[in-house]
């Protein structure tokens, strides 16, 4: 074994000793465009442990797929990213040569991106796409071990006759079966970490399950962390351990998801709560958010969330709320959140 | 497949009967007499209209346009497209003996435009508004806007009077037909048709490889850890080529038109020389067979575009 596996190794022993697994510090992205400079990201922190599953909610707009975007440097050039930190497993992907990073690419870090549609390659074959992330980490690369390992990982994601459809094209394969194709490509080199930005969104709701199933399924067996973008609350409260909400580009709250679901301290987690259909409770209405997600290129001044918000006074339409602890490990960005507990 | 291509082909048929219509009536109602065209001014009496007369009879030109036209295309159909009306020699040989040196120019011509235009719009794309993006307009812009035919006089001045480093003149040497002799011959005309033709092909691959290189599938492979080159050329060029293969085929046509420009200027001995020498003679049978060429150039390279389409992008499927 080279040199550099013992070092990965060493960061990997150290990371699960001395801190988090990924660990996200003062992330902030900025889009240059023609109407000006957008602040899609403002100073968002989050850390995943190993072998947690970490759900960041909010709506369409609020920074969360551009947060995801931002571990592996997948933005485009026009976003500037500035962070205090990005480190998985102890090291600074910020500082990572592009080489070092196409390692951590696929490898220990695997995507799973919204639409199964436009996400496969419409010339490749789905094998060859599946072998490919097998080709691109392997010391020597083996052409035929690879394929043989794409035909074994579409069987372990679901893919009936994997033989014979590795040698079809992403047309030939339903959206269900194609995100079950992306999945396999995120697992392929055993990941600790599985990143999946609104993997159901795209889908069928009764393809959703299937795959949510098999994403509870894959992060068992690989025991990988799981960074899971939605804006479902339902995904959420079935897979998630932790809760990270964002809006207008900035976290508003977290914590442990039975706590935030049963006492929620900000209100924006709460109207997204209200606006949510329950089975247990009965409810003559459901309660949606009034208003819109603020535009990002003008975004309202003090709290991002007062026009909308029911506690709103005078002190929210200047002054910006920060993120702070309010107990048991939760943090929330309310000045009245004493208000909610 | 083999339904598309006989449905196409059978379209293709039946468009090719109204063009030939159109070119034969056109030809024939072009003003001037072809007889009349080879005896000089000073000698037109009587005596020469009554040779004249005798002439066109002989010809078939006294009968009536459909007529004549009938005559032709029962012939053209069993491979006979009539004789020269200058020398009587059968039109099928005149144009035979130039198709290969065109096709030679042409064949070259073209892969020196791919050979510009796909690494110079690989390049454009991938540093978009970079000084090597605006370098690259300024040449396509330039292969398009400046006549073929002035680029040819620079150059022949350039490399042939200055420096005598190429030959400006015919197809070889007659004294040394070798092929590296032919080559050395080809130099000029094929660069400068190549060059002439690469500035649209340039564009579109520019354009195509930004509207691939910000799908959402190169993300997926840049996620998965694969390098630059891998990305671009595996990934987004393939799928670039969809549309630029298109066009590519469309443009066949307008390199055989630069072809003939450039025959003429660097006495290049195809078909494109023939023609316009046709054409200034009133030799109405080998235009209308030239003619035709470039209509079945036409339909060709439009059916070769469709079935090119099948063999880069599987999810079509011709029916």
């Amino acid at each position: 074994m080279s040199d550099g596996m013992l070092a990965t190794d060493r960061s990997y022993a150290e990371s699960v000793n001395n801190g988090p697994l990924l660990r996200v510090d003062g992330l902030s992205v900025d889009f240059h465009t023609e109407d000006g400079v957008v602040h899609a990201v403002s100073d968002v922190s989050l850390n995943v442990h190993a072998g947690q599953i970490v759900a960041v909610v909010g709506e369409s707009g609020s920074g969360k797929t551009v947060t995801a975007m931002s571990v592996l440097r997948l933005l485009p050039k026009s976003a500037e990213v500035m962070a205090d930190a990005i480190a998985f497993r102890g090291t600074d992907l910020q500082a990572m040569s592009p080489a070092e990073l196409r390692k951590v690419r696929g490898g220990p870090v695997g995507m799973i991106f919204q639409d199964p549609m436009t996400a496969l390659n419409p010339v490749m074959t789905v094998g060859a796409q599946v072998a490919e992330a097998v080709l691109l980490h392997q010391r020597k690369p083996d052409k035929k071990a690879a394929w043989a390992r794409a035909v074994e990982l579409l069987r372990l994601v679901g893919v009936p006759d994997p033989a014979q459809r590795v040698k079809q094209y992403p047309h030939e394969f339903s959206g269900g079966m194609r995100q079950r194709a992306m999945i396999a490509m995120a697992i392929a080199n055993d990941p600790d970490l599985i990143i999946a930005d609104e993997p159901t969104t795209a889908l069928d709701v009764t393809i959703q399950a299937q795959v949510l199933a098999l994403l509870k399924k894959a992060q068992a067996e690989t025991g990988a962390a799981t960074i899971l973008i939605t804006h479902d609350l339902g995904v959420v409260a079935e897979l998630a351990d932790a809760v990270v909400v964002m809006y207008a580009g900035r976290v508003v709250e977290t914590g442990g998801v039975q706590e935030l679901f049963a006492n929620p301290r900000h209100p924006y987690t709460k109207g997204l709560l209200a606006s949510l259909p329950r089975m247990d409770v009965e409810v003559d209405q459901l309660d949606p958010i009034p208003g819109n997600p603020p535009n990002m290129a003008d975004p309202p001044a003090g709290c991002a969330f007062h026009p909308r918000c029911p506690l709103a006074r005078a002190r929210c339409e200047t002054e910006r709320p920060l993120l702070r602890d309010v107990g048991a490990g939760r943090r929330s960005a309310c000045h009245f959140s004493e208000e909610l507990a | 497949m083999a339904a598309f291509l006989v449905r196409r082909l059978s379209i293709n048929v039946l468009v090719f009967f109204l063009i030939t219509i159109a070119i034969f009536a056109l030809v024939h109602k072009t003003p001037g007499d072809p007889i009349a065209m080879q005896i000089p001014a000073d000698q037109l009496n009587s005596s020469s209209a009554e040779f004249i007369a005798q002439k066109r009879a002989e010809l078939g030109l006294d009968q009536s346009l459909p007529v004549q036209y009938w005559h032709w295309l029962t012939n053209a159909l069993q491979g006979n497209l009539g004789v020269s009306l200058l020398n009587g020699r059968p039109v099928t040989e005149v144009l035979g003996e130039r198709i290969g040196p065109t096709v030679e120019l042409m064949g070259v011509g073209l892969l020196i435009s791919l050979l510009i235009a796909f690494p110079l719009g690989i390049l454009a794309a991938r540093r978009r508004n970079s000084w090597l993006d605006y370098g690259a307009t300024v040449v396509s812009l330039g292969s398009v806007s400046i006549p073929v035919f002035f680029v040819a006089l620079i150059v022949i001045y350039v490399f042939t009077l200055k420096f005598q480093w190429f030959p400006s003149s015919g197809i070889s040497d007659p004294t040394n037909p070798s092929l590296l002799n032919t080559l050395h011959h080809l130099v000029l005309p094929a660069v400068i048709l190549g060059f002439g033709n690469s500035g649209p092909f340039m564009r579109y691959v520019r354009s195509s490889m930004i509207t691939e290189l910000g799908a959402d599938y190169v993300r997926t492979a840049n996620a998965k850890g694969a390098p630059p080159t891998r990305v671009v050329l595996r990934h987004a060029f393939r799928n670039s080529l969809i549309p630029v293969l298109t066009v590519i085929a469309a443009n066949l046509p307008q390199l055989l038109a630069g072809a003939v420009v450039i025959e003429q200027v660097f006495a290049w001995p195809g078909m494109g020389q023939l023609a316009v020498s046709a054409v200034n003679q009133h030799d109405y049978s080998v235009i209308v067979g030239f003619a035709l060429l470039i209509a079945i150039l036409v339909l060709v390279s439009n059916l070769l575009a469709d079935v090119l389409y099948t063999v880069v992008d599987p999810r079509v499927r011709l029916r």
